[in-house]
C-alpha cells in the first residue's frame, strides 16, 4: 500500500498496516526532519523492522537531493539476514511501483568467515584463523612475493577481484551474505572485499553492532560513512552492555604467557630483518615521525583490528620517541608485561581506578600514559613492517596493547579490578586483571557526533528516560508505543506456587530445595501435555539449568516430559545449540512437538524468535538477576550511583526485568500471532519487580493471574487456547481499529482520528 | 447357561403355522433334536440331526405371537411352539451353537482362487499380528465367516507391501538409553545387561562412533559380547563424572578410547547440517562477527558468563548433550523396516541410509526465510472457500460449509439450488412466542414428571455411584477395565474385537439382495446370538462387587448387538411381507 506522511510518500509492501506502525513511522519521520536522534519503544510482533525500513526508504526517496544512508545494526548474523529479507520484500514491492528509478543497493556485512568463499580458507576454525588465512593469500607482500615466485599460494578470488578494479561493482539489489557469496562465487570475486568496498556506495548497509560501536573494528569498517547516514540500532535494550563490553579487556595467565611468546617472536623478526633488510625498519620509523595521520598508505587488504577508541587528534600526533624504533618498543612491551604479571600475583580482590593505576606504571617501569595511549597504533605499525600473516597467533600481544591504550587514554568511566580466584570457586587460583567499562556512553560517543541521526528501537526500552541517561545523549523523539490487541493474543501469568502449593522460586536459598525443583518440573509436565507444538523454557543460568535438568532426569519427571514432546537443550557449544534449534523448528513444523531449554541472556534468547507454533508458551523459571556477588558488576552499580544517582537495586530489577521481558517477548511476532508467558517465581508477584515489566505485558497481566499455582495456570492454559485457536476478525471489529487497509487510513488521516484508535 | 448340553422343554410341535400342534417335550443336544410327542401313539415324533438344519428363526417377545421356534430345513420347517419365551430363548441359544457347530462348516466354502502368493501374505499377515490371527481363529475357523468374507474388509492390510511402507511406522522411542539398568543378584561383584535388538538399534543410532566400531571390531578383532561388555564399561565410566579417570582409561586401552572420546562422525555430521540451517537462527554465523568474546576481550568474569573448565572438555560428554541427540534421532525417525535380529545386518543397514544425497538445500533455505519473514495478517485476506471450524458458532461453519459441498458437488447445478432464508428473525420470534403462548393457554396434562418416578430414578442412578467413584475416582487414567480380574478383561476385550468385527459385516451386508447375503446375514445374526449370551453370561458371572462395572461395560456392546438383531427380524419379516419381489431382490 502506498500513503503519505506529512508529503512523503511512503511505500509499504502489504496490503494492510497496524495503526501503530502508522504512528512509529509518523515520528520516526519527525525526527529525521530535525536531523537529531530518537528513541522507539515498541512492542515486539508489530512489524517493528518493516515499518523502519519501508519509512526511511522511501524519505530518501521522496529527497533525492540530499540522500540519506540507511545503517542498520543488528546484534546477530540471523537478525540480519531477517532484515534483509525484509528489505527484500520492500524492495521489490517499491520497483514493483516505481520501476527501476526506485533501485537501491542494499548488503548485509560481516567478517571474513561468514563470507569467504575460498575453500581452503574455510576449513579454518574460527573467525581468527579465517582472518589469517585470508591474510597469507592476500597482504600486499605475500602477493608481491607471488609475482615473482608463481609457487606462493594466493586466493584466486582476490586477484580476480583486484584485475576488475573499478569494473567490480554489485549491481543494486539486495544482498544478503548468502547472495553475496553466490554472486563472488559466480563472477570469481572475493565477496568480502567487494562487499566492504560496496559499503561506501550502498543506499543500505545491515551489520552487526560491533562494527559501529567497537572501536577496533569500527575504524575500519564504518570510517568513510558519510555524515548523512540513519544509524538504527534495533533490539537496543542491551545496547548498554554491547558498548560496555566494547571497551573491557581481561588479562589474565594465558594472556600474558601468550605475549611473551608474541615478543620474543617479534623480536627474531626484527633480529631478521635487521640482518636482511634494515631499510624496511628505517622507511617505517620516518613514517611514525611525521605521524599516524598518514598511515592511510596502505593498502586495503591489509587492515585489521584498529585502535580502540582513539579521539581524532590522536591521530595527527606523533609517534612518541621512545617508541618509534621497533627495538625500543619491545622493551617496552617486555616491561609493561612483567608489571601486569606481578600484579595478578595476588592474595586478594582489588579495585584501582586508571589514574593511579597508570601512576603507579610510570613509577615502577616507567611507562608514562602517553606511550601507553600509543601501545597499539605502534603495534600495529610494527605488525605490519614485520609482514606477520600469522595475526591470529599475536591476539595477546594485541590485547595487552588494547588495554594499554585504554588505560592510557580515559581517566574517568573505568576501574581495574584484579581477582585472584573466581568468587564461585575459590579452590582454583585463576588470576584475572580485568579493565572494565562502567560508562556506556564512550563506546557510543563517536556515533552519536559523527551521524545525523541515530535510531535506538526495540520491543523493551522501558523505563524509557533511562537510555538517555546511560547513553548521554539528547533525544528530539523519545516515545514508547502500546500494542492495540485485536484480541487478547498473548496471555501473561505470575505462577507463585506449585501443584504442592508451595512457593516456588529460584532465589539463592531455594533453588536447590529439591521441592521447587519437583514443582517447576510437574509445572513444565503439566503443561506440555496442554499446550500444542513448541514450547520454550528459560532458565536463570547454565549451571542451573544443568542441575535442574539433571535432577529431572533422576526423579523421572524428564522422562515423562519426553513422552509429551521431544527435548532440546541450548549448551554453551554454538554449533550444537544451532543444530539443536534447527531440530526443535523441524519438531514444530511436523507436529510432534517439542520443547526448547534455553538461558536468560544467553545466545538463544538475544535473538532467536519463536513465534507463531514455534513458541506457544515460554515459561521464566525464576528472576534473571545478574550474580550479584561479582565485584566487576558492583564497581559499575557504584559508578551508576555516583554518576547518576541510579539506586543499586532499581538497576538490578530494572536489568533482570528487561531480560525476562526480552525472553518472553520472542513468541509473538504479529497481531494474528499467540502465545501465553509464565513468570514462574513468587518474587514476580511483588509489585516492585512486576512494575518494571514493560507496558505491553502489564496492560494484559490481569490481576487475577498474579498468584497462580500450576492447577490454575494450567486451567487458564486450557481456556486460553481453546480461546485463540477461534478464528476472528482480524480488523478487530466495529470498535477500534487494529488493522487498517488503504481507505481506512486515508479516511483516518483525513479527520486526523490517529490518537483516538491508538489511546 | 449354555454348558448345559442339553435342554428339555415342553413344547408343541407344529407341521404348519397354522396347525394347532401336537404337545410333547423337546429335547435339544448339540448334535440333534428330538421331539417326543406326550401321545405315544402319535406319529409327530421328530429326530433331526442338526446337520440337516439350515436355519432357525424365531418370534419376538413381546409380538402378539406365541413363542414359536422355527428351525428350517431342505424341505421346510419344523415349529415348535413352546410354554413361554424365557424357555425360547434358552432353546434359542442351543440352537445357535448347535448349528454354528453342525452346519456351517460344510457350507462355507471357499469361492476364491487364491494365488499362492496371495496365500503367504496373508498367512504372514496372521504370523505378524496375533490379535489378527485370533480374531481369524474365533470367526473364520468356526465358520462365522469365510475366508474372502474376513479379508474383504482388511482389503488395506492385503495391499501391496510397497504401499505399507508409506504407512504410519512405529517411530523411535524417545526415552534415554541410559535408562538400560543393569540387574545385578547381589551376591557377585557382577552386573548383567539386557541387551534387546531394539536398545542396540538405539545404541547405533544415537552414536555413529559405536555404530563404526562394531562394523569394524566384530567379529574380526572381538566378539559381539566383548565389545559390549567393553561398550558399558566405558559408559560406566562416563557415568562417574570423573573426566580424570576416563582419559587415563582411554589412554590405556585403545579400543575403550572408541568409546570414551568425542564422537567425530557426529560432529563432522554436525558441521556439514549447520551449512544447511535456515540462516534465520545460525547462531554460529554470529561468532564470525563476534568482537567482543574474543579471549580476553569484554568482560570475563562478570556472573553473566561461565567459565567450563577447559580441561580434559575431550572425554566429557553431559546430559543435555545426549538429550539433544536423543531428540534429534527421534525426530529422524526410524527409516528401517526390517526385523532387527542381527546387529551386524543393523549396522550395516544404517550405514546405506548415511548416503542420502544432499537436496536443493539452498533453493529452500531461501523460501524458509521468506516464509518467516512476512506478516501473516498485514497481508490482504486470502479468499478461502472454506470457513474456519469455529466452537464458537458452530452452525455458521455448517451452513458455509453446505454451499461448499453443494458447489463441489456440481459446479453447473450451483446456480439452481438457491436457500430461501429470506425468514426475518422477527417473523421467527414471532412464531416462536405464538406456539408457547398457546400451550400456556392450554396447559399441560400432567405434571413434568411425576415425583415418585423422578426420585426412583434418581435412587437408581445414585445407588452405585459412590462405588464407582471409590474405585474410579483416583485416577481419571484409569478406565474400569484395569479394575476387572485379567481373565474377564480379556475375556470382554475379545467379545469386543469379535462384535465389532461381526457387527461391520453384517451391517455391510445391508441392502440385502442376493442370496449370498441372505445367508451371510443368517450367520452372523447367528453369532451374534451367540457373542450376546456370552456376554451375558459375563454380566451374570461377574463378582456382585464388579456387576455393575461390567453391565456397564457390556451394556454399549450388548445395545449395539441387539441393534443388529432387531434390525435382523424387522427386515426378514418385511421381506416376507412383500411376497414376489421385483428385480431379482431376494
Amino acid at each position: 500500500m502506498k500513503f503519505t506522511i506529512e508529503e512523503v510518500t511512503v511505500y509499504f509492501p502489504y496490503d494492510n498496516i497496524y495503526p501503530e506502525q502508522y504512528s512509529y513511522m509518523v515520528e520516526l519521520k519527525r525526527t529525521l526532519d530535525a536531523k537529531g536522534h530518537c528513541l522507539l519503544e515498541m512492542p515486539t510482533g508489530t512489524g517493528k523492522t518493516i515499518a523502519l525500513l519501508s519509512l526511511i526508504t522511501s524519505y530518501t526517496l521522496s529527497k533525492p537531493q540530499s540522500p540519506l544512508k540507511l545503517i542498520y545494526c543488528t546484534r546477530t548474523v540471523h537478525e540480519m539476514e531477517k532484515t534483509l529479507a525484509e528489505l527484500r520484500l520492500l524492495h521489490d514491492y517499491m520497483v514493483k511501483c516505481l520501476g527501476p528509478a526506485a533501485k537501491m543497493l542494499a548488503l548485509g556485512l560481516s567478517s571474513r568467515k561468514n563470507l569467504c568463499v575460498n575453500s581452503c580458507v574455510l576449513t579454518a576454525e574460527n573467525r581468527d584463523s579465517v582472518d589469517a588465512g585470508c591474510r597469507k593469500l592476500t597482504a600486499s607482500w605475500v602477493r608481491a612475493l607471488a609475482a615473482e615466485n608463481p609457487t606462493v599460494p594466493t586466493c584466486e578470488f582476490f586477484e580476480q577481484y583486484e584485475r576488475a578494479g573499478s569494473a567490480a561493482v554489485l549491481p543494486p539489489g539486495v544482498y544478503t551474505l548468502q547472495d553475496l557469496r553466490a554472486f563472488g562465487k559466480e563472477k570469481g570475486w572475493c565477496p568480502y572485499f567487494l562487499a566492504r568496498h560496496m559499503v561506501q556506495f550502498a543506499n543500505v548497509v545491515v551489520y552487526s553492532y560491533q562494527y559501529l560501536l567497537d572501536p577496533k573494528v569500527a575504524a575500519i569498517i564504518s570510517k568513510e560513512m558519510q555524515k548523512e547516514s540513519v544509524v538504527v540500532f534495533d533490539e537496543a535494550h542491551n545496547i548498554d552492555n554491547v558498548c560496555i563490553e566494547a571497551l573491557s579487556v581481561s588479562v589474565r595467565r594465558q594472556t600474558i604467557d601468550g605475549a611473551r611468546r608474541n615478543i620474543s617472536r617479534m623480536r627474531q623478526e626484527i633480529d631478521k630483518f635487521k640482518a636482511t633488510d634494515a631499510g624496511r625498519l628505517r622507511a617505517e620509523y620516518n613514517r611514525l615521525v611525521e605521524g599516524l595521520a598518514l598511515r592511510g598508505d596502505l593498502p586495503a587488504a591489509d587492515g585489521w583490528l584498529a585502535n580502540p577508541a582513539l579521539p581524532d587528534d590522536i591521530l595527527k600526533e606523533a609517534v612518541p620517541g621512545n617508541i618509534r624504533r621497533a627495538e625500543h618498543f619491545m622493551q617496552v612491551l617486555r616491561r609493561l608485561v612483567q608489571y601486569l604479571e606481578g600484579r595478578l600475583e595476588t592474595e586478594n580482590v582489588e579495585k584501582e581506578n586508571p589514574v593511579s593505576f597508570v601512576f603507579s606504571i610510570l613509577n615502577q617501569v616507567g611507562i608514562d600514559q602517553k606511550t601507553l595511549k600509543f601501545c597499539y597504533d605502534r603495534l600495529h605499525s610494527l605488525m605490519m613492517t614485520l609482514e606477520i600473516t600469522d595475526t591470529d597467533e599475536f591476539l595477546h600481544i594485541q590485547t595487552i596493547c588494547d588495554f594499554a591504550t585504554l588505560v592510557g587514554t580515559y581517566a574517568r568511566g573505568f576501574s581495574i579490578i584484579i581477582e585472584p580466584f573466581d568468587e564461585r570457586m575459590p579452590h582454583i587460583p585463576d588470576p584475572v586483571l580485568q579493565l572494565c567499562c562502567h560508562d556506556a556512553s564512550l563506546a557510543i560517543k563517536p556515533v552519536f557526533e559523527r551521524f545525523q541521526t541515530v535510531v535506538i528501537t526495540s520491543g523493551t526500552l522501558s523505563p524509557i528516560d533511562l537510555y538517555p541517561r546511560l547513553l548521554n545523549f539528547n533525544p528530539v523523539v523519545s516515545r514508547s508505543f502500546t500494542m492495540s490487541l485485536t484480541r487478547d493474543c498473548i496471555c501473561p501469568m505470575v505462577l507463585t506456587r506449585g501443584s504442592d502449593q508451595l512457593p516456588v522460586s529460584t532465589k539463592f536459598d531455594m533453588r536447590s530445595d529439591l521441592g521447587v525443583v519437583r514443582n517447576y518440573g510437574r509445572l513444565l509436565l503439566e503443561m506440555s501435555s496442554v499446550v500444542p507444538d513448541g514450547i520454550v523454557c528459560f532458565f536463570v543460568s547454565y549451571s542451573y539449568m544443568d542441575g535442574i535438568v539433571n535432577s529431572w532426569n533422576e526423579n523421572g519427571i524428564l522422562k515423562d516430559i519426553m513422552q509429551h514432546k521431544l527435548v532440546f537443550i541450548e549448551t554453551q557449544d554454538v554449533v550444537e545449540t544451532t543444530l539443536a534449534l534447527d531440530n526443535y523448528r523441524k519438531a514444530c513444523d511436523c507436529g510432534r512437538g517439542a520443547i526448547f531449554f534455553s538461558v536468560a541472556r544467553g545466545k538463544v534468547a538475544e535473538g532467536i524468535d519463536f513465534d507463531r507454533h514455534y513458541g506457544r508458551l515460554v515459561i521464566m523459571f525464576g528472576v534473571p538477576f545478574q550474580y550479584t556477588l561479582s565485584k566487576i558488576l558492583l564497581a559499575r552499580l557504584e559508578y551508576l550511583r555516583e554518576t547518576f544517582q541510579i539506586k543499586e537495586g532499581d538497576f538490578l530489577t530494572f536489568d533482570a526485568l528487561r531480560q525476562a521481558a526480552q525472553c518472553v517477548g520472542r513468541v509473538i511476532r504479529s497481531k494474528a500471532d499467540y502465545g501465553m508467558m509464565i513468570f514462574a517465581d513468587k518474587r514476580y508477584s511483588r509489585h516492585d519487580k512486576r512494575s518494571k515489566l514493560p507496558g505491553w505485558i502489564l496492560s494484559h497481566l490481569r490481576d487475577a493471574n498474579l498468584n497462580l499455582s500450576t492447577d490454575m495456570a494450567l486451567h487458564i492454559a486450557r481456556e486460553f487456547l481453546r480461546k485463540m485457536a477461534q478464528p476472528y476478525d482480524k480488523t478487530g471489529g466495529t470498535g477500534r481499529k487494529t488493522l487498517l487497509s488503504q481507505e481506512d487510513l486515508e479516511k483516518i488521516v483525513f479527520d486526523g482520528s490517529m490518537n483516538d484508535i491508538l489511546y | 447357561m449354555s454348558s448345559s448340553q442339553q435342554v428339555v422343554k415342553r413344547a408343541k410341535y407344529k407341521t404348519t403355522v397354522k396347525d394347532p400342534g401336537t404337545p410333547g417335550v423337546l429335547k435339544l443336544t448339540q448334535e440333534k433334536l428330538v421331539f417326543k410327542p406326550n401321545d405315544p401313539t402319535s406319529n409327530n415324533r421328530v429326530e433331526v440331526d442338526f446337520r440337516l438344519i439350515k436355519n432357525h428363526k424365531h418370534t419376538k417377545e413381546g409380538s402378539n405371537k406365541p413363542p414359536w421356534l422355527n428351525l428350517g430345513h431342505s424341505q421346510g420347517s419344523y415349529i415348535f411352539e413352546l410354554e413361554n419365551f424365557s424357555d425360547l430363548h434358552v432353546c434359542r441359544e442351543l440352537v445357535g451353537i448347535a448349528l454354528s457347530k453342525h452346519v456351517e462348516p460344510p457350507k462355507v466354502v471357499s469361492d476364491e482362487q487364491l494365488s499362492p502368493a496371495e496365500m503367504t501374505l496373508r498367512i504372514k499377515l496372521l504370523q505378524e499380528d496375533s490379535k489378527l490371527q485370533k480374531l481369524h481363529k474365533d470367526l473364520v475357523a468356526s465358520g462365522k465367516l469365510t475366508e474372502s468374507e474376513f479379508w474383504a474388509t482388511k482389503k488395506k492390510l492385503l495391499d501391496q507391501d510397497e504401499s505399507r511402507k508409506l504407512k504410519q511406522r512405529i517411530g523411535f522411542k524417545n526415552s534415554l538409553i541410559f535408562d538400560t539398568k543393569p540387574t545385578s543378584d547381589g551376591r557377585i561383584n557382577q552386573v548383567k545387561f539386557q541387551l534387546t535388538p531394539e536398545i542396540k538399534y538405539q545404541i547405533f543410532a544415537l552414536k555413529p562412533a559405536v555404530h563404526q566400531a562394531f562394523l569394524n571390531f566384530v567379529p574380526s578383532k572381538m566378539s559381539e559380547v566383548d565389545f559390549w561388555n567393553k561398550y558399558f564399561k566405558a559408559e560406566y565410566i562416563h557415568s562417574t563424572k570423573n573426566t580424570i579417570a576416563a582419559a587415563a582409561e582411554a589412554a590405556e586401552d585403545e579400543d575403550l578410547a572408541v568409546f570414551l572420546k568425542d564422537d567425530e562422525i557426529l560432529e563432522n555430521e554436525a558441521r556439514k547440517k549447520v551449512r544447511r540451517v535456515d540462516p534465520t537462527l545460525d547462531m554460529e554465523a554470529d561468532q564470525g562477527d563476534d568482537y567482543t568474546h574474543l579471549p580476553d576481550h569484554g568482560i570475563f568474569r562478570d556472573g553473566s558468563k561461565e567459565t567450563a573448565e577447559a580441561q580434559n572438555t575431550f572425554y566429557r560428554r553431559t546430559l543435555l548433550q545426549d538429550l539433544n541427540r536423543q531428540s534429534e534421532v527421534v525426530l529422524e525417525g526410524k527409516t528401517l523396516d526390517m526385523d532387527m535380529e542381527h546387529p551386524r545386518t543393523v549396522a550395516e543397514v544404517l550405514a546405506r541410509r548415511k548416503q542420502e544425497s544432499d537436496g536443493v538445500i539452498e533453493e529452500e533455505r531461501r523460501n524458509r526465510i521468506s516464509k518467516m519473514t512476512q506478516i501473516e495478517d498485514l497481508q490482504a485476506q486470502d479468499d478461502h472457500r472454506f470457513a474456519p471450524l469455529c466452537i464458537k458458532d458452530p452452525r455458521d461453519y455448517f451452513d458455509s460449509q453446505q454451499v461448499n459441498a453443494l458447489k463441489s458437488l456440481d459446479d453447473s447445478l450451483a446456480g439452481k439450488e438457491q436457500i430461501r432464508c429470506n425468514l426475518g428473525s422477527e417473523e421467527a420470534y414471532g412464531s416462536l412466542r405464538e406456539s408457547i403462548s398457546k400451550i400456556k393457554a392450554i396447559g399441560l396434562m400432567d405434571p413434568l414428571l411425576s415425583p415418585e418416578v423422578a426420585f426412583k430414578v434418581l435412587n437408581g442412578l445414585t445407588k452405585n455411584i459412590s462405588s464407582t467413584k471409590s474405585h474410579l475416582g483416583k485416577s481419571s487414567q484409569e478406565s474400569v477395565l484395569d479394575i476387572l480380574p485379567n481373565t474377564t478383561k480379556e475375556k470382554l476385550l475379545d467379545h469386543w474385537v469379535c462384535s465389532q468385527e461381526l457387527l461391520r459385516h453384517f451391517w455391510s451386508s445391508y441392502p440385502v439382495t442376493t442370496q449370498n447375503l441372505v445367508n451371510k446375514t443368517k450367520r452372523m445374526k447367528d453369532a451374534i446370538s451367540q457373542i450376546y449370551s456370552k456376554l451375558e453370561e459375563i454380566k451374570v458371572s461377574a463378582k456382585s462387587d464388579l456387576r455393575h462395572q461390567v453391565s456397564l461395560v457390556v451394556h454399549p456392546m450388548q445395545q449395539a448387538l441387539d441393534a443388529a438383531l432387531l434390525h435382523y427380524d424387522a427386515d426378514v419379516r418385511k421381506r416376507n411381507a412383500r411376497g414376489t419381489k421385483p428385480n431379482g431382490y431376494v
